[in-house]
């Protein structure tokens, strides 16, 4: 959580300089994001992810070289290692609830124990993809957790402009499986929810809808401009139930965690960072040529010409 | 090997039964694939025969079809989805193209999706609307994803088999006024026949003839019109549209020195004129004349009094031809 959080400054501070694209941080979401992937088995669990989710990915085994050069559009850098029973990131929002109800189908089908988790906001829930693949699911009794995080705003449109319904987990009773709400603030909140529908799912029970209630306390990407939409008011209240606040309230109470430690973590984690971005601004570029691999398993003679011929 | 007269949609159930037999990871969705066998019936029987877990009837739901169907393939299964009707294929257009079509590229090869999609399409049945609609051009044009439309039962079989065993997403668009009225010699037991290399189905002198799935049908007729004024077409069978076999065509209209495309589809942005413009590029100092297109109408595909309106036919191929002489 504070390794992304770090993370989310570093790429935020790269896109303002063009050195990469847009990038979409996950700060607020991290309790949310991480504590539903550590309800998983990576050796038999997937995770189909769309596209704010740094902290399952790197909890789920990818490397932070591999997630840095995401960032950095060098693609081969980024290929999920084969083993690695992870998706790769989706950004057509939406577009993965059918794949994994498809995968953790699949997987039962294969007689395997594996469970799919999936990611996707409030805002994709308004997609057609959501809805068929939702009551696909329930149909066929997919092994899949649904994780709905409702993080207040899909870019400018607030959660209530998504739906007249008084909570998006309600939309679980119309596709015959539980709907839950969590505190997605609460890292242990979500893993609990996250692990009991996990349980159900491997146990032949089928999906679970999950709603994790966070908030966006940042930009939806670095194109975005949430003055122009929210107030401050909303996003101090919002700060109050920073995930990570929270969880380290919780640890120095324990005694877990005091200043020092905290700051030493810090100081580990950006140093980590930088020496991703290092290692991943000295990879080679790409020749021109790469554009034309991994259209098709066996490359077309003609495809450079813009033949598609054998 | 031996050989039996088969029907058209009987190919295609024989190609599915075998893969079925052959590959356990193979399992057939659609709607109404189960029990009805389709609405064609080219599924007929499999239920009862490989079980509930291989024949599954899916709620109705393109998009989730295809959308599934890439999450199987992850798994490690090779679904054979039928859409009921291509015109219908635009409801999972995403899951297709965007989705299927890239999920190879976009993740650098460590997952590749092994999904046939099969789709009864095509005019002249007197079919409600959407349900003739030919669509292929549009499904060419997703870069990622191969695109099958078979003439004859015994390539309607081996290109199936074909399609079903390649790593990569394939569309298999089949004529539906070709499943009943088209029979023809097939091979009972396994064969394939290769994507992306077309057919010659006749070698003529004067005009080439260029098309695929029902058009290399009225292609051939046209051709019988042509030799009674002593006119000889070569008719190209291009059979897969990607892969693209351009030397079969190049070559035939090099000979000829004239070429038409046919295509059942809207003329504009077609298929057809991505053929016409390979042949111009790759064939220009052949040509006696400017590559012609007989196609559908740019108009919404329309109610049956008016789909002989629509369609291209034997007198609109000999009115082209009559251009080029």
């Amino acid at each position: 959580m504070v390794l992304t959080r770090r993370f989310d400054k570093r790429m935020i501070g790269l896109s303002r300089r063009d050195v990469i694209g847009t990038y979409t941080p996950l700060e607020g979401q991290e309790a949310s994001v991480l504590g539903a992937a550590m309800a998983l088995d990576p050796a038999r669990d997937w995770i189909v992810p769309s596209y704010r989710e740094q902290a399952a990915l790197l909890h789920h085994g990818l490397s932070l070289d591999a997630l840095t050069a995401l960032y950095f559009g060098r693609i081969d850098a980024a290929r999920i290692p084969d083993g690695l029973n992870l998706l790769t990131r989706q950004q057509a929002v939406g577009a993965q609830i059918p794949h994994a109800v498809g995968l953790a189908w699949g997987l039962a089908l294969r007689e395997l124990s594996g469970v799919v988790l999936t990611y996707f906001g409030e805002g994709a829930s308004s997609e057609g993809d959501f809805h068929e693949a939702c009551n696909f699911a329930g149909v066929v009794k997919a092994p899949v957790v649904f994780l709905l995080q409702n993080n207040g705003w899909a870019i400018s449109m607030p959660a209530q402009g998504q739906t007249a319904a008084s909570s998006f987990a309600d939309r679980a009773a119309g596709y015959g499986f539980p709907g839950v709400v969590v505190d997605g603030t609460d890292l242990f909140a979500v893993h609990d929810a996250v692990s009991e529908a996990v349980e159900r799912a491997r146990g032949g029970g089928g999906p679970t809808l999950i709603e994790s209630r966070c908030y966006r306390l940042s930009m939806h990407n670095t194109a975005d401009d949430p003055r122009r939409y929210r107030d401050d008011a909303e996003v101090s209240a919002a700060r109050e139930r920073d995930p990570i606040t929270r969880l380290r309230r919780l640890l120095t109470e324990g005694g877990a965690l005091d200043d020092a430690s905290f700051a030493s973590l810090e100081h580990d984690v950006a140093a980590e960072i930088d020496a991703a971005i290092d290692r991943v601004q000295q990879l080679p570029r790409p020749p021109r040529d790469a554009i034309f691999e991994h259209v098709f398993a066996t490359r077309p003679a003609a495809i450079e010409h813009g033949g598609m011929t054998q | 090997m031996s050989v039996s007269e088969r029907s058209f949609i009987e190919a295609i159930r024989d190609a599915l039964t075998l893969e079925m037999e052959h590959d356990e990871r193979v399992i057939l969705l659609g709607m109404d694939v189960g029990a009805l066998g389709g609405v064609f019936r080219a599924t007929d029987g499999l239920q009862e025969r490989f079980g509930t877990r291989r024949v599954v009837n899916t709620p109705l739901a393109e998009g989730a079809i295809v959308g599934t169907s890439l999450g199987l393939a992850v798994a490690g299964l090779v679904p054979v989805a039928e859409i009921q009707f291509l015109g219908f294929l635009h409801f999972a257009f995403h899951q297709l193209g965007p989705q299927l079509g890239r999920l190879r590229f976009r993740s650098r090869g460590r997952f590749g999706a092994q999904v046939t999609i099969r789709a009864p399409f095509g005019g002249g049945t007197r079919m409600p609307e959407f349900h003739a609609d030919a669509i292929e051009g549009q499904i060419a044009n997703c870069p990622g994803v191969k695109l099958v439309v078979p003439s004859t039962p015994h390539d309607a079989k081996g290109l199936l088999l074909s399609a079903i065993r390649d790593p990569d997403p394939v569309v298999f668009a089949e004529h539906q006024r070709l499943y009943r009225n088209v029979r023809g010699p097939v091979e009972d037991g396994d064969y394939t026949v290769p994507l992306g290399v077309a057919a010659r189905r006749r070698e003529g002198d004067d005009v080439t003839l260029v098309s695929w799935g029902a058009g290399v049908h009225l292609a051939e007729h046209a051709a019988d019109d042509l030799a009674t004024q002593h006119i000889s077409a070569t008719v190209v069978d291009i059979r897969t549209l990607v892969p693209l076999d351009m030397e079969t065509i190049v070559a035939a209209v090099e000979h000829t020195g004239r070429c038409i495309v046919l295509q059942e589809g809207p003329q504009t942005a077609g298929f057809a004129a991505e053929v016409a413009a390979i042949v111009q590029a790759e064939a220009f100092t052949s040509l006696d004349g400017p590559v012609l297109r007989v196609c559908g109408r740019d108009t919404p595909y329309p109610p049956g009094a008016l789909e002989d309106a629509y369609l291209p036919s034997v007198e609109r191929i000999l009115a082209a031809v009559d251009q080029l002489s």
